[in-house]
């Protein structure tokens, strides 16, 4: 059974050359940020991800979250490691500073998260959360609401959730029906939430539920939902626990994987109504959660980064001890290790450059929502704000669709061991698979995508982003490096003619574009790796002569890129083809002909 | 009680060593480095003692190049309050780390020094050993508990039969050995505030100290590789073997 080993040297040269950590750090309020900070933060939270987190990942698998009586106990192990993981301060990563939080940009952040997540993803889903609700408060509650809940969230005393789905209303969130009624100075809140992850745990001392509900006077759809705070016990004044609150989990979803992460069917208001408290104004509840959306969905992408990392070591291992057959063409002599078989290698190479072309785009992403938050100039604020709205399903949809597959090349490497469970690669590839389900499937962030972030702005971002995109190329001359950049050109204009075929299409057939959008997403997911890939080849082509360079470092680099353009990049031909003439093959058939 | 303790960079634990292909040495350039393992007990060791509110100032010291100051904000993460870095680029040998430490020491004057037992690249198990004789202090090494009681310390040492049970005088230098504690894992905000303390860098020459290196590495080579094992029928061929070939018995 392989270990994880936190891939720091692939995160920094990521951080340093791709991402852009010399821009962040000239943002107000990450001046502290440099690289000797991020290697001694990345460095501390590798040993905790390697030594604390990950030996529990294959305990919380197999004995998964229990419920009794209304009680979630954690596997074992789960709630001592929760202790220190409070302890070590790293809940409050990036949280704000006035409230005992770190304030790290997501640059410095995210790369942490991704640690997280490929030592013990079920595990990293409870501080998750919780970011997630310290994000959303940060921006729309009272400074009392503030006060009472964000420093015991950033230390992690408390932990936090996220109520939107009901049993009817999924992605279509108009229709909740989780009534709020006044009643003085709270609310009395009744319904029933499902799918809530962490809804209901024995790591945290309290548990804070953001939660989706209808006032009685609410307008129908999206416009009159409200956003409540509603903790398990009601905290008072001094912070201290006081009454039990009428909210309980009723059951917990048995799950194809993330077992140790207990997604919780929640009752609100069984004996009268839990007290909830409303954060920002009445009915804008829904416009509150996408303020955070663009935060919460980076994370998910980072789970497919994360997880795909973690499949690759496990199944590398493998292909290092398993032993079985001889070399191609070597009839006698000792059996050799799977490694030395070259569709084995096939399959790594697939799986690492893959892994780096993701890990490059959702760092870039980080970068650019930094930007978006802190830049003091409003042009760049704009530029980079509307950079991420279109990063962002990229690399949510993108980084998770290629994880599952990632995860799943690794259970093939196992070859029939990969099917068994004991070796573990099968856990990968179940926890893998809810990544493209939540926070937005992949058909809501390609609809996101293709529509939204392209069709209606007629693609002024995304013809930027080719344009820089094609920056990149002309600086890639020589050897190598040209042949990468004649690779790349290709994949560019095939991005360019489905783009534009998006935007021609979008006003006079909606439809048509909604049905190859995720084809188009795929599309722009495999490109914009190859440009990170691209642009990690020109810095390792450039570095690797420097004296005392770290040769073999960049020799990789420049291997998993030429890889990437021979083995990926052709994808982006064939995607381009599929977006814009594959769309009347999609809607032919009529609703009985299937 | 002032303590001042050691950190030395090294290869991180997790890190396959690999030999330079002129048998001149290790390959350092480009690999992860760490603090001591050795080390970082005793800079554990130091810091609960702070807590416990026995000593009141922990001073870190690093000799090597400019990269230790890495080591020295570790140390400084758990707990530390000032470090010192004597930089230096030459290879520093037992001897010449021992006398840097005694200029040290005798500048800052603690009441005792805690060292790793042995650094986990060169295994010397002498620099503690080589302080306290050139201090003319008492030593306790491989330590595995150590209590202060006013002008003495109560200590526990790891020997070959079992433990050994001693005091020393104060000041004194003592080095740790594995169970002396574990150590913790830095917090988060400690390593923001890390950032902060204050590290100074000297140089030898400064202190007046020779750091000539005395002894001469003639070639590093790997271990040779482990043999295929035989079974052996019973356990009067398996004595017979141990006798005979392994000449172990």
């Amino acid at each position: 059974m392989s270990s994880y080993v936190a891939p720091l040297k692939d995160m920094l040269f990521v951080i340093n050359e791709l991402a852009g950590l010399d821009e962040v750090s000239k943002l107000p309020g990450c001046e502290e940020v440099n690289a000797e900070l991020i290697e001694a933060v990345l460095g501390e939270a590798a040993k905790f991800a390697q030594e604390v987190l990950e030996p529990l990942n294959r305990v919380g698998d197999k004995e998964g979250a229990k419920l009794a009586n209304h009680v979630v106990t954690s596997p074992s192990g789960f709630k001592a490691a929760y202790q220190q993981f409070r302890d070590a301060g790293w809940n409050g990563l990036g949280g704000l500073t006035q409230y005992g939080g770190q304030g790290l940009p997501h640059l410095v952040s995210n790369p942490v998260q991704e640690m997280w997540n490929s030592s013990n993803m079920a595990f990293c889903l409870c501080p998750m959360l919780t970011s997630g609700v310290m994000e959303a408060l940060a921006h729309h509650a009272s400074a009392e609401q503030l006060q009472r809940y964000m420093p015991k969230l950033n230390s992690g005393e408390w932990s936090g959730t996220m109520n939107l789905t009901e049993p009817q209303a999924g992605s279509d969130l108009a229709a909740i029906r989780a009534r709020a009624v006044p009643a003085g100075d709270h609310y009395k809140i009744s319904g029933t939430k499902i799918f809530i992850t962490w809804g209901e745990h024995d790591m945290a001392d309290n548990i804070v539920h953001l939660v989706l509900a209808r006032l009685p006077d609410a307008p129908e759809g999206v416009k009159g939902i409200s956003l409540f705070v509603v903790p398990k016990f009601l905290p008072n004044a001094d912070g201290s626990l006081g009454t039990r609150n009428d909210v309980k989990c009723v059951s917990i979803e048995h799950k194809l994987g993330i077992h140790a992460s207990p997604t919780c069917v929640m009752q609100y208001g069984d004996a009268g109504g839990a007290v909830g408290y409303l954060v920002g104004e009445a009915h804008r509840g829904l416009e509150y959660m996408f303020t955070m959306m663009n935060h919460a969905r980076l994370a998910v992408g980072l789970e497919g980064v994360a997880v795909a990392e973690r499949a690759y070591q496990h199944a590398l291992d493998y292909a290092r001890t398993r032993v079985q057959g001889r070399e191609v063409g070597q009839r006698g002599g000792d059996r050799v290790t799977i490694i030395h078989h070259p569709d084995v290698r096939r399959m790594l190479m697939q799986m690492k450059s893959q892994i780096e072309a993701m890990r490059a785009l959702a760092y870039l992403a980080a970068a650019t929502l930094d930007k978006a938050k802190h830049h003091p100039d409003a042009t760049e604020k704009r530029r980079n704000q509307a950079l991420i709205d279109l990063l962002i399903p990229v690399v949510k949809a993108w980084c998770t669709e290629q994880c599952v597959e990632i995860a799943s090349t690794g259970v093939q490497i196992h070859g029939g061991m990969g099917f068994v469970e004991e070796t573990g690669a099968a856990q990968y590839l179940r926890d893998a698979r809810i990544t493209t389900i939540y926070e937005g499937t992949t058909g809501i962030q390609a609809n996101d995508l293709a529509g939204r972030k392209v069709g209606y702005e007629k693609g002024a971002t995304a013809l930027a982003v080719i344009a820089e995109m094609r920056k990149t190329v002309s600086a890639l001359t020589g050897g190598e490096l040209s042949a990468i950049g004649n690779s790349l050109c290709g994949a560019i204009d095939a991005l360019e003619e489905a783009t534009h075929w998006i935007v021609d299409t979008f006003q006079k057939n909606p439809n048509a574009v909604f049905a190859v959008a995720v084809p188009y997403l795929k599309l722009f997911g495999t490109v914009g790796g190859g440009w990170m890939m691209a642009r990690a080849a020109a810095v390792a082509q450039k570095k690797r002569g420097e004296p005392g360079a770290d040769t073999v470092f960049f020799d990789t680099k420049l291997a998993t890129a030429r890889f990437y353009c021979e083995h990926i990049l052709p994808l982006a031909a064939a995607c381009k083809q599929t977006v814009v003439s594959g769309a009347g093959s999609v809607l032919a058939l009529e609703e009985s002909q299937f | 009680m002032k303590v001042l303790v050691t950190a030395k960079r090294v290869i991180d634990p997790y890190v396959k060593v690999r030999v330079k292909s002129d048998g001149t040495g290790v390959e350092t350039a480009n690999i992860k480095m760490t603090i001591n393992p050795f080390c970082e007990i005793a800079v554990e060791q130091a810091v609960r003692m702070k807590e416990a509110g026995i000593v009141t100032e922990i001073v870190v010291v690093s000799i090597g190049p400019i990269q230790c100051q890495e080591t020295i904000r570790t140390a400084m993460a758990m707990g530390a309050d000032r470090g010192i870095l004597v930089e230096m680029a030459e290879e520093a040998q037992p001897l010449a780390v021992a006398k840097i430490l005694k200029a040290i020491i005798e500048k800052e004057q603690p009441r005792l020094v805690i060292m790793g037992k042995q650094a986990i690249d060169d295994d010397s198990n002498q620099c503690g050993q080589m302080v306290a004789a050139l201090l003319g202090w008492p030593q306790a090494t491989h330590i595995s508990n150590v209590t202060i009681n006013g002008d003495t310390a109560d200590i526990t040492r790891e020997i070959d039969g079992g433990l050994e049970k001693l005091t020393v005088n104060l000041p004194a230098v003592v080095t740790a050995d594995l169970r002396l504690n574990e150590p913790r894992y830095v917090t988060l905000p400690n390593i923001m505030k890390a950032k902060k303390k204050p590290l100074e860098n000297i140089k030898p020459d400064a202190l007046g100290v020779d750091v000539k290196p005395r002894l001469k590495t003639l070639k590093v080579a790997e271990p040779a590789s482990r043999s295929a094992g035989v079974k052996v029928a019973d356990a009067k061929e398996l004595v017979a073997k141990l006798k005979n070939e392994a000449r172990v018995i």
